[in-house]
């Protein structure tokens, strides 16, 4: 009896996975937007002709084919596959940057030796740009040239969004922010409500809307709507280190879904919402919440999205802890359990605070256990950053990354699973509803506020 | 005038025009363009000393990162350090320097050293062939700027130590090969990837610099 294998040219079948599947689903790239075909490849090359830089110059130019980075990447290393190789990821905007910026461009032009990029290839890309990429940067510190290939993820993103080639449910939920304020529905009436109930539940103060105060806090709309007692957290550990705070209607949405998307629009008004709101009450200090993006967005690009310095502060929740501990306005009870932390990419490789929660762990005496596959700045992404999580189509390479953390994890033996980011919470709960696992990642913020000391303050 | 004089001679002043001049033309393509102004305040103020710190940082990778690129690794520290030996302290060559410069010179290791160098570099050039070819990501980036110069590296050391012979009367043919070969390889270095050579140092300093602002690791 021979075996017919029905052939699909467009949608191949992995014969090599444990059960025949098409490894790219049925709706292999999302679309957004009425564009001729033509047109939208152009788009996506004056976008990213935009981004052209002396940087983006220097590391297109830069690359050896070394592949190293590959060897960096958990998208690569759970799956083995080639294509996840994380330069490989730009190889069409490095097409475009050759034939159209770079010293030899009319040689490459003349001779074709670089090819024009068709619209197949950007929508073959829309996968390793979106659903295997998480921006963790990981590969910018294996790289022998120096490449920071994350950023050129993040500026190959922007033309891919303004071609209309972003995966449907980023799309969907960047949209949302831009038009509601938050990506999942987390308006200020909303956030309003919530904190009026949280109040009265927990019996704790939360100022909202003061016209005036030294600082100003900001939330991720994934604390808003899932871990709402983060908020109950920062209202009695900035009242029991005696700041004069508030959250504002006008600004509180940390998460930058306009970053993630690769909207830069939408990015510089979400980042100018917080901007304009901690002016508006004059703070001192905006305290982003526990967001990886977020501290990028607004920490490191922010003040560019507001074209001149910021005139306040800009502090993750973990630098706040750590340096309010140091100096004796918190003061925290001991907490006498096993933790390993999980370092959000974004603020500790990539932001330069890798050391504040480690800070605030030793204050709480915890016996720290590091994990040895790679902590701090070395650590493994937890496989849903940039956006992934929302990217369902990406669930199957983010569960195999998440094998990898869950190893991890187990490997270091401690009792508590800890970070300092919400979206890797999310990811890390939805891994263990996945796996049934039995550790649940917990929150610094929260662990701090459960373990204030307010005996020792008074 | 023959072979080994052309090579000296004209084809060595070429070399050397386009080597500087398409260096130079890279570096200037690179710098023309002006980095997007940074208003975010930074962790600590940083300077030249960073860009510096970039360039030393990736001398050797991350401990975390060697048992997945151990081999590359090592067979590329292998390969650099025997072409910088056979290059600087290959007596020959030691004496071409001094004859194109009048009084720049130093002493030479022995020949048998020098030549112990030029095998390993051919064969550490040889496994990344190999390894290029059998790599799944390196067979998926590699294209033809990859195998051109490896090639031109390979036949500038090959005719090399085909030149160490000058028993015979073929010696000024070989010496003008091995010298159009190295000219042929520094023609094209400035378009090719063997521009690493000092891109290596823009790359990694700028990416030094934006950290160190970051107060992020390298």
């Amino acid at each position: 009896m021979t075996l017919h294998i029905e052939v699909d040219q467009v949608h191949p079948l992995e014969l090599e996975a444990p059960r025949f599947s098409i490894r790219k689903p049925g709706q292999r790239f999302d679309r957004q937007g009425e564009m001729g075909d033509g047109e939208r490849v152009q788009i996506a090359l004056q976008n990213f002709a935009k981004d052209f830089s002396r940087p983006l110059a220097a590391y297109m130019e830069a690359c050896i084919h070394c592949g190293k980075c590959a060897e960096a990447c958990h998208f690569y290393v759970t799956t083995g596959d080639a294509r996840y190789t994380p330069i490989w990821k730009l190889e069409p905007f490095k097409q475009v940057y050759k034939r159209e910026a770079s010293p030899f461009r009319w040689f490459y032009k003349k001779f074709n030796l670089k090819p024009e990029v068709t619209l197949e290839e950007l929508e073959d890309w829309q996968e390793l740009l979106y659903d295997t990429c998480t921006m963790c940067g990981r590969c910018t510190l294996v790289c022998p040239m120096g490449i920071d290939i994350a950023s050129l993820v993040g500026q190959a993103r922007h033309a891919m969004f303004q071609a209309g080639l972003v995966p449907h449910e980023l799309h969907a939920v960047a949209e949302r922010a831009a038009i509601e304020g938050s990506p999942l529905g987390a308006t200020a009436k909303v956030l309003k409500d919530r904190c009026e109930w949280l109040a009265d539940d927990h019996e704790v103060e939360i100022p909202f809307d003061k016209p005036k105060a030294d600082v100003i806090v900001s939330l991720s709309s994934i604390e808003i709507m899932k871990f709402p007692e983060s908020i109950v957290a920062t209202a009695r550990i900035l009242k029991h280190a005696g700041y004069d705070w508030t959250l504002r209607s006008d600004g509180y949405e940390a998460t930058n879904f306009g970053l993630l998307s690769g909207n830069l629009e939408w990015q510089r008004q979400m980042s100018l919402k917080l901007i304009n709101a901690a002016v508006a009450c004059g703070a001192k200090t905006l305290i982003l919440p526990e967001c990886g993006h977020a501290y990028g967005a607004l920490r490191w690009m922010g003040a560019n999205m507001y074209g001149k310095p910021l005139p306040f502060d800009v502090v993750h929740i973990s630098e706040f802890l750590a340096e309010n501990i140091s100096n004796g306005r918190i003061k925290v009870k001991p907490l006498k359990k096993s933790v390993t932390f999980h370092d959000p990419c974004q603020v500790s490789r990539r932001g330069g605070v890798p050391q504040a929660p480690r800070d605030v762990l030793q204050a709480l005496g915890v016996d720290l256990r590091e994990s040895p596959g790679g902590h701090g700045d070395m650590n493994w992404c937890c496989g849903g950053g940039g956006g992934v999580v929302t990217i369902h189509r990406a669930d199957e390479h983010r569960y195999r990354v998440f094998q990898m953390k869950m190893r991890q994890i187990e490997a270091t033996g401690a009792e508590l699973p800890i970070t300092s980011c919400s979206n890797c919470r999310q990811t890390f709960d939805d891994g263990q509803a996945h796996f049934k696992w039995d550790k649940s990642m917990h929150s610094l913020l929260e662990t701090v506020a459960e373990q204030l000391d307010d005996s020792a303050k008074h | 005038m023959t072979l080994l004089e052309f090579a000296r001679g004209p084809m060595l002043a070429i070399t050397l025009l386009v080597l500087f001049a398409g260096s130079a033309w890279r570096i200037y393509g690179i710098f023309r363009l002006k980095p997007k102004p940074d208003y975010s305040k930074p962790r600590r103020e940083t300077g030249f000393r960073d860009a510096l710190g970039g360039v030393l940082a990736r001398v050797f990778p991350r401990k975390a990162f060697r048992p997945r690129i151990a081999f590359t690794e090592a067979n590329a520290w292998l390969f650099h350090i025997g072409l910088l030996v056979i290059i600087v302290a290959y007596a020959p060559h030691i004496a071409f320097v001094k004859r194109l410069t009048g009084f720049i010179t130093w002493p030479a290791l022995p020949d048998p050293v020098t030549y112990f160098f030029g095998a390993v570099t051919i064969v550490t050039l040889i496994i990344a062939l190999l390894h290029r070819m059998s790599h799944p990501p390196l067979r998926l980036l590699s294209n033809f700027d990859d195998f051109f110069s490896w090639f031109l590296v390979l036949l500038a050391v090959v005719t090399g130590m085909m030149a160490f012979d000058t028993s015979t009367a073929r010696t000024d043919t070989v010496l003008a090969i091995h010298l159009l070969s190295v000219e042929a390889m520094l023609i094209w270095l400035p378009f090719g990837k063997l521009s690493h050579a000092f891109l290596i140092f823009i790359s990694r300093g700028i990416t030094g610099a934006a950290f160190a602002r970051k107060g992020a690791s390298l």
